[in-house]
């Protein structure tokens, strides 16, 4: 365990940079220290492998004071992943990868198979091993930042703001890997970053640091969402903390209505028995059990529906898989106001009006029935 | 023409003598200026104050002319190529530390910070991490110092017989021979085109890694900063 133990960074002209910070830092889960700038997120990170010195205090690695060690010792056993990627512009990825390894005392062939291990595992295809830094793209060029900070299997990874300088789509698919990677390596990631968005989808535990660099808030995301500290945690979780902590609840207990739901060869008595249903409108699915479209139930004919005429179904979501925020939008943003639950395949598991997920809502949060966020494969298929 | 390429006795060398003792006084002060410039460079970057004081140094130097060198120098070194050599050293610095400097300081802070993070010393990220990325610049300034070199080389002439091929600008006066004149001006500018062309090679085999079509100068950042590389060629003619 890393345990940040009241350190203070003064810089010689008086500026407080970190101040009286204590954290515990749990192993194998991913910590997020999160603020806006200024906050002293940054230089916290970079006490951990001493690029920054404490003024006061001291950082404790498994008990032992990190200055016990020598500090490139230290260093080498500390992943580190930085905004740009930061590759060396003069090396291919496969020795860009591969630098660790090397100065710890590797052979070149021993090394560089390891570096060609990791590019798999970071999704990065092997025609780029020859390649120079140039020739990738952002997105590729952090997941080579990864990669060579993986390199000599480090127990700490430490990320600062890895992410923030490529795309949206490019950076939500890096968050993904990451955390796909974590739940197979579980390694102790300390990451930092100002988008909470981004601090609430990674972290276990998240750290909200204020301007000045004091701890306002040390807890896991949901509970940030739920009971934020004070105004500051409040105002930097921004207006919609009530919807993304929906993200935190399963759809697992939304009662799904299948009596709505019609096969598009459905005869004439398959449609009449299906007798009324409160909902107004019917969802017709294919012969693969896929949703089509909405269908007004008048419009019903068996043998006669005209899939060009169904209104269309949106995108459905995962029954007990996606969260009730997901389930939420599904509904907010289908034309009848009706989200479609699938299974597994894809098939059509039911239908679910916006009324009824909000009673969801409100049982959910009597409940403070929230996913517990350990670490583990589960937690990506909560968050979408 | 038949008589262009023959040489007055007084010169004790022939057309590839001449040559071949111009590339000795313009490359060795070349080379010289290199090894004085990277330790100085690598202090104006490790001690930022001292990086003004420096170049204004190396810019007065720069405008002293080379006789009043050759006056000062002819007590210690005599008429030698020494004399001619050690204000041509002096005069490389102008270009070369401030190459050196912005190479070095272009190399981006998320790749030092990398290099820091990943347990690179002062010295290991110096010689593995900026120096190679400040090839381009530091070639880029080599190849000014160059050129501007061989054309100062002919001032030699004015200490009697260091001026290599400067000194058939003289002889074509004396001797009223002004086929020595076209020789002299076309061979040194010869010598500096194939010199900077080989210079250029030297810069594409040593940086694979740079992005094709980049011209050395202006890779990613600052490179040599262009008005240092406009006096050096306008006084290439003293």
């Amino acid at each position: 365990m890393i345990r940040i133990d009241s350190v203070t960074k003064r810089y010689p002209d008086g500026t407080v940079a970190v101040d009286r910070l204590s954290l515990d830092i749990p192993d194998r889960s991913i910590t997020v220290l999160v603020g806006p700038s200024g906050c002293g997120k940054t230089t916290t990170l970079r006490m951990i492998n001493r690029m920054v010195e404490p003024s006061v205090g001291a950082i404790l690695i498994d008990g032992v004071d990190s200055r016990q060690q020598s500090v490139n010792t230290l260093r080498r056993g500390m992943g580190y992943v930085i905004q740009n990627a930061g590759l060396f512009q003069h090396r291919t990825i496969v020795d860009n990868i591969a630098t660790v390894p090397r100065m710890l005392g590797w052979s070149k062939d021993k090394a560089r198979a390891r570096a060609r291990e990791l590019m798999e595992r970071v999704g990065l295809d092997a025609s780029f091993a020859k390649r120079y830094p140039y020739q990738l793209s952002g997105g590729q060029q952090q997941r080579v930042g990864v990669a060579r900070a993986l390199a000599a299997d480090p127990p700490v990874l430490l990320m600062d703001e890895p992410f923030s300088a490529v795309d949206p789509v490019v950076r939500k698919g890096l968050q993904d890997e990451l955390l796909r990677i974590q739940a197979e390596l579980g390694k102790t990631i300390v990451f930092v970053t100002h988008d909470i968005d981004e601090a609430v989808k990674l972290g276990t535990m998240v750290a909200v640091l204020r301007t000045g660099g004091r701890l306002a808030q040390f807890a896991p995301p949901a509970e940030l969402l739920s009971d934020p500290a004070d105004a500051f945690v409040e105002d930097f979780l921004g207006a919609d903390r009530g919807i993304r902590r929906l993200s935190f609840f399963s759809s697992a207990g939304l009662d799904l209505l299948t009596a709505p739901v019609v096969a598009i060869d459905a005869t004439a008595e398959q449609i009449a028995a299906r007798g009324t249903t409160e909902a107004p409108y019917a969802l017709v699915t294919g012969l693969d059990g896929r949703p089509l479209g909405w269908s007004e139930p008048d419009r019903l004919t068996a043998g006669q529906i005209d899939v060009g005429r169904l209104l269309p179904c949106g995108r459905p979501f995962v029954a007990g898989q996606d969260s009730l925020r997901a389930a939420l939008d599904c509904a907010v943003l289908s034309p009848t106001g009706w989200a479609v639950a699938v299974d597994d395949e894809g098939r059509a598991a039911g239908v679910v009006s916006q009324a009824s997920i909000a009673e969801a809502i409100r049982g959910a949060h009597a409940e403070g029935r929230e996913e517990p966020r350990s670490t583990g494969a589960g937690v990506q298929k909560v968050i979408r | 023409m038949n008589r262009f390429f023959d040489i007055p006795s007084d010169l004790q060398h022939d057309w590839l003598g001449l040559i071949g003792l111009h590339l000795r006084e313009a490359l060795l002060p070349v080379l010289a200026g290199l090894l004085l410039a990277l330790p100085l460079a690598q202090l104006c970057v490790r001690l930022r104050w001292l990086y003004p004081p420096v170049l204004w140094v190396t810019t007065v130097l720069y405008a002293i002319p080379s006789l009043a060198f050759f006056v000062v120098l002819i007590d210690y070194t005599g008429q030698t190529e020494l004399t001619v050599m050690i204000p041509l050293t002096i005069y490389t610095l102008v270009v070369l530390v401030p190459a050196i400097v912005d190479g070095v300081r272009s190399v981006p802070q998320e790749t030092l910070a990398a290099a820091t993070a990943m347990g690179f010393g002062p010295v290991r990220r110096y010689v593995q991490v900026q120096l190679p990325i400040a090839v381009p610049a530091i070639i880029a300034g080599l190849r000014v110092a160059t050129v501007s070199s061989i054309s100062l080389v002919s001032v030699g002439m004015l200490i009697g017989n260091q001026g290599a091929l400067g000194n058939l600008l003289h002889d074509a006066q004396i001797y009223n021979r002004p086929e020595l004149a076209w020789n002299s001006v076309l061979t040194s500018a010869a010598l500096a085109v194939l010199a900077d062309a080989l210079l250029v090679v030297v810069r594409v085999l040593l940086t694979p890694w740079m992005p094709s079509g980049r011209s050395a100068g202006r890779s990613r950042g600052t490179g040599v900063r262009p008005e240092t590389a406009v006096p050096a060629l306008e006084d290439a003619a003293r």
